[in-house]
């Protein structure tokens, strides 16, 4: 018991080692895997992405020229960007402050763009 | 003297996992027992088998949360083997790296829940508290805190630079220290000790017998650990397991506090011995063929049987935990023992439901 004495007292005159979720922002190391995004200017609407997405959390419309991105539905698992013959998507590793309701992200060609 | 049959969980208060235990009590005592899980089954086997083998890899890491890499890692080396695929040396090494820190999170996790079932709140804050750093790291190495998503068929995706490897060393000579620091008072105080000394015994004969494995069966005097086989780079690494003879609740708890002082050598070592080269080969086919591959996980033995067919989907996958195996022993350790004690005893098998039900 005379051990903990110390934790005891350090623990008195340290600050909480807890963080004030959300309203802290956590810094977090690079290459975190925090969220995906897409470079509209780069993407040919390929489908490669979609295909090789393990949680469904992809769908391209290769005619309309459209990328559907859920970003609930995604592991972060990056085998998207490792399979995209373009470089069109990145790795986002910022923090991110928590949502009250789900989304989808609708992605369209912008202008000047690969395929268009 | 009557009888009374009461249920222990599903919903415990000291088990945040759904295992039901109807057991049956003579005054305090416990008389008999019948364990019974089906609360958590989510069909990962069959969902495996509409997926493509590559993909497969990120559903197994699901099967656990605790143990995901050394799942995905089984998974990878079953496919490897079907495949024949020489996977580079310092893959091999970052392999261990990856499983002995998830095994040290894994056991602190443990300690902070044990000293937690008998009321020690402050030792369970402090084991949590270094466990935090280990999965910081996890973090800065695997890019996230507990589905570290590292290891892939043909190596480990996530390769470590110079920088890493230096703040790695320093984070588990760290945690080393603060072990050396919280370790005593979980060993040698006085209420931890009321608690689980002499408390679900479990022989030699009957570990043996009712099919233990891993910590359980270590502590039950049986020197048996996977990594004795020398997967990954555990042969080069030089390896002896940790062995108690006891077999009660503090045996048990003995024997992880030491293996989080191995995994920390294990780890540290790898990463100083590390090759260089590349971390992962391309891969190219599908497999055909069937596998068993067994790891040791922090519970213990894990076992994967895949079967391929020559298509990018498989035929068969069987996984299964070490939980399941250490779930029987309880019809061993629990009768005789007081009501009060039945948590603390359930808790030394560190059981994981949501793994053993996949
Ligand atoms: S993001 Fe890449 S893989 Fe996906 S559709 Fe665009 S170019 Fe193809
Ligand atoms: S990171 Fe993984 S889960 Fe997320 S969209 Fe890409 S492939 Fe799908």
């Amino acid at each position: 018991m005379a051990k903990m004495i110390s934790t005891v007292m350090s623990n008195l005159t340290h600050c909480p080692k807890t963080r004030l979720y959300p309203l802290e922002e956590r810094q977090l190391p690079p290459g975190t895997r925090g969220q995906i995004e897409f470079d509209m200017t780069k993407c040919i609407f390929c489908s490669l992405c979609a295909k090789r997405c393990p949680a469904d959390a992809i769908t391209v419309d290769r005619k309309g020229k459209t990328l559907v991105f859920n970003p609930f539905r995604c592991i972060i698992c990056e085998s998207c960007l490792e399979g995209c013959p373009k470089d069109a998507i990145s790795l986002f590793s910022h923090w991110r402050a928590p949502v009250t309701a789900l989304y989808e992200q609708k992605y369209q060609p912008e202008p000047g763009q690969a395929g268009d | 003297m009557g009888r009374i049959t009461a249920p222990f969980g599903p919903q415990h208060p000291v088990l945040p996992e759904p295992l039901h235990l109807n057991i049956t009590y003579e005054d305090e005592k416990v008389v008999g027992l019948s364990p019974a899980i089906g609360y958590v089954h989510r069909g990962l086997e069959k969902t495996a088998e509409k997926k493509e083998y590559p993909e497969n890899v990120f559903l197994v890491e699901r099967v656990c949360g605790i143990c995901s890499f050394m799942h995905a890692m089984t998974y990878c080396m079953g496919i490897e083997e079907l495949m024949g695929i020489e996977i580079p040396p310092r893959a091999q090494y970052l392999r261990v790296f990856y499983s002995e820190i998830s095994r040290l999170h894994s056991h602190l996790l443990w300690l902070g829940l044990f000293a937690d079932a008998f009321g020690f709140e402050n030792l369970f804050m402090q084991y949590w508290a270094a466990r935090e750093k280990i999965l910081d790291l996890m973090e800065l190495t695997g890019g996230q805190r507990v589905i570290l998503s590292s290891c892939a068929i043909g190596g480990i995706r996530r390769d470590l630079n110079a920088e890493q490897i230096d703040t790695a060393q320093g984070v588990l000579m760290q945690t080393e220290e603060e072990l050396k620091r919280i370790n005593p008072v979980m060993l040698n105080a006085y209420t931890v000790k009321q608690r689980t000394v002499g408390k679900g015994m479990l022989s030699r004969e009957d570990a043996l017998l009712y099919g233990a494995v891993g910590p359980m069966l270590r502590a039950s005097g049986v020197a048996q650990d996977l990594r004795q086989t020398g997967y990954a780079a555990y042969r080069e690494l030089g390896f002896a397991p940790v062995v108690e003879t006891d077999g009660d609740s503090y045996a048990r708890a003995l024997v992880r506090v030491r293996e989080t002082c191995q995994s920390i050598e294990l780890a540290r070592k790898a990463l100083e011995r590390l090759p260089e080269g590349e971390a992962a080969v391309k891969v190219k086919g599908n497999p055909d063929g069937e596998t068993m591959q067994r790891v040791e996980q922090p519970r213990g033995e894990l076992l994967y049987y895949i079967k391929g067919n020559g298509s990018k989907n498989l035929e068969r996958l069987r996984i299964r935990t070490p939980t399941f195996a250490n779930i029987p022993s309880l019809l061993k350790m629990l009768p005789g023992c007081e009501m009060a004690d039945v948590p603390v005893i359930v808790l030394s098998i560190d059981p994981c439901i949501s793994c053993t039900e996949r």
